[in-house]
């Protein structure tokens, strides 16, 4: 009796130790850690590319986190991305000429938006929305301006043949 | 003559990988049954998960702690140290948690229920329960199979927990890598559904294809004490090579 009572407190202390480490995983190492159930207000921005940018991305300011990017959609009649972002409640100071702008943390981390605060006396409101923005860096972009080759060839090829025919002029 | 052979070892394998997916059949038709024995089963969980505690427990501390020093190390050469966290739980989660840890529950495990079920056959221990009335398969095959299916996804999760303690200790703790970073990369690239869940996923079918590798070896041993021993050792080769091609067909479906 006693032997068969302890192999069952055996089976469910194993059965509610692994239950734990999966509601471990499951809550604290995924994107699930990152639903803040405190009450969030909006604000919109637009951007002319948001890049790589994901649903419930980090917002910040001054490297600390105050909320999450709550959805992207094209505009359609402007052609550009409405980024609606969910900001908690509790940064409630943020003037309304403060700047948006599309970082990445480090060279292979991921994107976010950080918020650069104004000097305005008046404070954003729900629903406002961000004038100035900054698009996302394309690595992509900067690596085929800077590193290979500088100008694409045709703009290159122009200016040479203004030089080889300069001196017959 | 040696074309004859060959394919006598053809159809040999051919009707080995029959037998084994009528005995699946024979297996899955006994699980109805099987629910009457329900204390049987619990009494299975505990001998094929609660007794592996320890070695996954302990096997899943040193592969974190060797992924965190082996990836840090390769992290830091593109100055990616910052995704340390998200690399390592990835890897875990899809791919080392559900393999590693089904390797060694066909060595702790699928062993064991070889050997138990090999000498109630050779000892017609079998037999005398279907005199009785009592059909093996729903009271010896299919409470094991059930078991291991149940308990394969808590070893496979319970190890992934460790491992990421130790990549943490690794990381964090010895190497200096900022605690914020390491939590906040990894939450922000793990997902529950495409990363965490398709782990389990994966290791309920592994807990699956080892016992009941476990099991057919067992059930159609020779009835001798060789028999036994050369049934354990191909529970542990074929369980093996199960469970790595089973995961290269489950990660193109569950990609």
């Amino acid at each position: 009796m006693s032997q068969r009572r302890s192999y069952q407190i055996g089976t469910g202390l194993f059965i509610v130790l692994g239950f734990a480490a999966l509601g471990f995983l499951a809550t604290q190492t995924t994107s699930l850690a990152n639903y803040r159930q405190g009450p969030t207000y909006a604000l919109q921005a637009r951007f002319t590319n948001v890049g790589q940018l994901k649903l419930r991305a980090p917002v910040k300011i001054a490297g600390v986190r105050i909320g999450s990017v709550h959805a992207i959609e094209l505009e359609p009649d402007r052609l550009d991305a409405k980024v609606t972002l969910a900001i908690d409640e509790r940064f409630k100071q943020i003037p309304d000429d403060s700047a948006a702008a599309i970082f990445t943390s480090g060279l292979l981390g991921d994107q976010y938006v950080g918020l650069q605060p104004g000097g305005s006396p008046d404070m954003l409101k729900n629903g406002d929305e961000l004038v100035l923005t900054q698009s996302a860096i394309q690595l992509e972009e900067l690596i085929g301006k800077y590193l290979v080759g500088g100008n694409p060839p045709s703009a290159n090829a122009k200016p040479e043949a203004e030089k080889t025919s300069a001196p017959g002029n | 003559m040696s074309d004859a052979n060959r394919t006598n070892v053809v159809g040999d394998g051919l009707a080995e990988v029959g037998r084994i997916g009528l005995f699946l059949v024979a297996v899955i038709a006994a699980i109805p049954r099987s629910l009457r024995y329900l204390r049987e089963t619990v009494r299975q969980i505990f001998f094929v998960g609660a007794m592996s505690l320890v070695i996954v427990m302990t096997c899943g501390l040193f592969i974190g702690l060797v992924l965190g020093l082996q990836l840090y190390d390769v992290l830091s050469r593109f100055g990616g140290t910052a995704s340390l966290g998200t690399v390592v739980s990835l890897a875990l989660y899809r791919e080392l948690g559900p393999v590693v840890t089904a390797l060694l529950f066909a060595g702790r495990a699928g062993t064991s229920i070889t050997a138990e079920i090999g000498l109630m056959r050779a000892t017609d221990q079998l037999s005398a329960m279907e005199m009785m009335a009592v059909d093996p398969m729903s009271y010896v095959v299919a409470p094991r199979f059930i078991a291991g299916v149940i308990a394969m996804p808590l070893l496979a999760c319970i190890f992934n927990a460790l491992a990421i303690f130790g990549a943490h200790a690794v990381g964090v703790t010895w190497l200096g890598l900022d605690n914020g970073t390491f939590w906040s990369n990894m939450t922000s690239n793990v997902d529950v559904w495409t990363d965490v869940m398709n782990g389990v996923y994966k290791s309920m079918v592994f807990g699956g294809i080892v016992t009941l590798m476990a099991s057919y070896q067992g059930y159609t041993t020779a009835p001798t004490s060789e028999g036994v021993a050369h049934a354990t050792t191909r529970t542990v080769v074929f369980s093996s090579i199960a469970t790595l091609a089973l995961d290269f067909v489950m990660t193109a479906f569950l990609m």
